[in-house]
């Protein structure tokens, strides 16, 4: 008996298609080039040149060691968000809630970062900590509206963002509270002071050559994590049933409002470290800001979708998001406007989703058409029903 | 200034930003009671924003430009429509890369074109203009606007009278039963979904070249959001819901009001207002089983 390999096996289980994956794979293929041919006309129908955007986009995001420190950093938080997005979606609970959840967790370990006595590289896992706790908490709170009251977990979650957003441009603009101290004359900013260096998260490696921060490690380990959990436990089994047929798994003794609050607190607590890692990674100034954020939520959730919940499929498709995250910013050099990533990144995702569902509902037509539904037999015998 | 001056001002901005929501709403509205939770209605205001815009720069007719809106409003439900309700792709999913893509393409194509500013013209009602305080405010609006003293009416009566709007609720309530009476349960909520999409289209070229006569980047800025808060918050009853907008208009306008007023109470609040009250409504509404019970969920025939 060899569990390793079984290990190897049932992980990479989605990756190894059978015929009817073959046909899907390849519709996939041709949307893909559709989503890209789409762009290249757009751009090309407003006076850019396509060519020039992708070598812009390559040398922004993987033409040396700079470009590639830049697409891992952009990589990692969408990554985590991502992870986390499987574990509520496999529970079957829809977790959309995920940039307020970031910004939670910006806003916590920003916090902690700026008010805890701690100093050295121990303050850093207190500042993960809070924000993995914040988010989560933030994420729990829908769990506790549907469990008292039965409030639609989509619509909570997606109303909780723009309360998160506010509560995190509230703690920036209110000088008792997170804002800048001015300087001098100058005005104070709405943001907060820059983190302390022990709040940072650690860089390995050094300017011009490849630079990888520990956020990225994090994230790694949050999707194998996230991976042998669904595919490997007990509770990755239990999530699993719930998510395919929960009143099945009432019925064989799943606490269901229990799980599924966890599932979903889980998923806020992995945008919430997202957050973090957002706030002590040298992506930006180390300062929390309302758009620190910067759609990281609504990215990994889009990651999460176009890797089918699965965490390991979602690493490859994070780098692909952060190729297009950091390429953009080098686009405006060639005079074509970094907002066609967000458009080819849309599109991506449609193409990635649409053609299964697409298939299979005409595959059902196509069925229903050829073999109409019979007619159950007629009762001709009376049935005595036993009173 | 003075108080009453200050009032009108403030009634005045309220009412202008509560129109392009309510239109929204009223097509909200019906397709949430068909049961289809449609979070593109962001996605459906700013598409329509910018093609009214567009359209009315390159024909020189900001009536046209308000057709073009709402066809573009109506082409987005009808793609949400097929996706969700035919391909039985995830609404939410659905809604979250229409959104995604819209805000995209509209900030890209804004950026690389020059539009001429184009706007409707101003309707006043004779007489009643003229009553004190609420005179300006509520009769002096650019024409679309009067458009919802019919549409509004027409949407209630379709819901709660017609044929087609009983369809829907059941379409909403109870699929299954709704399925198996006959009623066509996914091709209703694609219809709702075009009625959705043409209202807030209309909400959205009335934003764009009613209000404003200019488009700028993400210039629904979350409305489409606030009006899914509306429509909770209204506890899926259209004149609740119209309330709501009228509420979260009138905060808007507070908040963009006191600067100028000298006023300090923070903005954040405020803004965060519409979406907390959505919350707490859901709280205390739920026990009243008011909202659609297949609220969000595809239906499948087949599966329970």
């Amino acid at each position: 008996m060899n569990i390793d390999t079984d290990f190897g096996r049932r992980l990479l289980q989605p990756l190894q298609p059978s015929r009817k994956g073959w046909v899907v794979s390849g519709f996939i293929l041709v949307a893909v080039l559709a989503a890209l041919g789409l762009s290249s006309i757009l751009i090309t129908s407003t006076g850019g040149s396509p060519i020039a955007s992708v070598k812009a986009l390559y040398n922004g995001s993987m033409a040396n060691g700079t470009g590639w420190t830049t697409t891992l950093l952009n990589s990692a938080p969408l990554l985590l968000v991502a992870a986390g997005a499987c574990v509520s979606a496999r529970s079957g609970i829809f977790n959309i809630g995920q940039e307020g959840q970031v910004l939670i967790g910006a806003f916590a370990g920003a916090y902690v970062a700026l008010r805890l006595a701690v100093t050295g590289p121990l303050l850093v896992v207190f500042v993960l900590g809070a924000a993995a706790a914040a988010g989560g908490i933030w994420a729990g709170l829908s769990a506790v509206m549907l469990r008292v009251r039965g409030v639609n977990v989509v619509v909570s979650t997606l109303l909780m963002t723009f309360i998160a957003q506010q509560v995190a441009s509230y703690a920036v603009s209110t000088s008792w509270f997170l804002q800048e101290t001015a300087t001098g004359s100058g005005i104070a900013n709405p943001e907060s002071n820059q983190i302390p260096g022990g709040a940072q998260l650690p860089t390995f490696g050094s300017y011009p050559n490849l630079q990888l921060n520990v956020g990225l490690f994090l994230a790694i380990a949050a999707a194998v994590l996230v991976s042998v959990a669904l595919a490997r436990t007990r509770w990755g089994f239990r999530l699993k049933l719930l998510g395919l047929n929960p009143s099945a798994a009432r019925h064989v003794g799943v606490r269901a409002a229990a799980l599924g609050g966890v599932a979903l607190a889980i998923s806020g607590a992995f945008a919430g470290l997202a957050g973090a890692v957002l706030l002590a990674s040298p992506i930006g100034t180390n300062r929390l800001s309302p758009a620190l954020s910067n759609n990281v939520g609504w990215d990994g959730l889009l990651v999460a979708l176009v890797a089918r919940n699965r965490p390991l499929v979602a690493a490859p498709v994070a780098l692909l998001f952060g190729v297009l995250r950091a390429g953009g910013n080098f686009l405006a050099a060639t005079g074509v406007p970094s907002y066609i990533v967000d458009v080819t990144k849309a599109l991506l995702v449609l193409a990635f989703v649409a053609p299964p569902a697409l298939l299979s509902s005409a595959r059902g037509r196509r069925q229903t058409t050829s073999a109409p539904p019979t007619l159950p037999e007629p009762i001709t015998t009376r049935v005595e029903v036993a009173a | 200034m003075s108080a009453a001056t200050d009032t009108a001002t403030i009634l005045s901005s309220g009412i202008r930003l509560t129109v392009p929501l309510a239109f929204a709403a009223c097509g909200e509205y019906l397709a949430e009671r068909a049961g289809t939770l449609n979070i593109s209605v962001e996605a459906m205001l700013l598409g329509a924003a910018f093609s009214s815009v567009a359209a009315a720069s390159a024909t020189g007719s900001a009536t046209f430009g308000l057709v073009v809106g709402t066809v573009t409003g109506l082409l987005i439900g009808f793609i949400h429509g097929n996706l969700s309700h035919r391909a039985q792709i995830n609404t939410f999913v659905v809604g979250l890369v229409l959104n995604a893509l819209v805000l995209g393409l509209t900030s890209y194509l804004i950026t690389v074109s020059n539009f001429v500013r184009h706007q409707v013209s101003q309707l006043s009602v004779p007489g009643l203009r003229s009553i004190p305080a609420i005179g300006q405010p509520l009769f002096v609006e650019r024409w679309p606007a009067y458009l919802l003293l019919l549409l509004v009416p027409l949407t209630w009566w379709l819901v709660e009278r017609s044929r087609w709007g009983l369809e829907l609720r059941a379409a909403g309530e109870n699929p299954q039963a709704a399925d198996i009476s006959g009623i066509e349960v996914n091709r209703r909520r694609r219809q709702a979904l075009l009625w959705c999409g043409a209202l807030s289209g209309l909400g959205g070229a009335y934003l764009a070249v009613g209000e404003i006569g200019s488009f700028n980047q993400n210039m629904t800025a979350g409305r489409g959001y606030i009006v899914i808060a509306a429509v909770i918050f209204g506890g899926w009853r259209l004149g609740r819901t119209l309330l709501g907008c009228l509420l979260f208009g009138l905060s808007d306008a507070l908040r963009l009001a006191l600067p100028a007023l000298g006023v300090t109470l923070n903005s954040q609040f405020l803004i965060a207002a519409p979406y907390g009250l959505a919350l707490v409504a859901m709280l205390v509404f739920i026990t009243q089983h008011r909202e659609p019970k297949a609220l969000g969920q595809p239906f499948v025939r087949g599966s329970t």
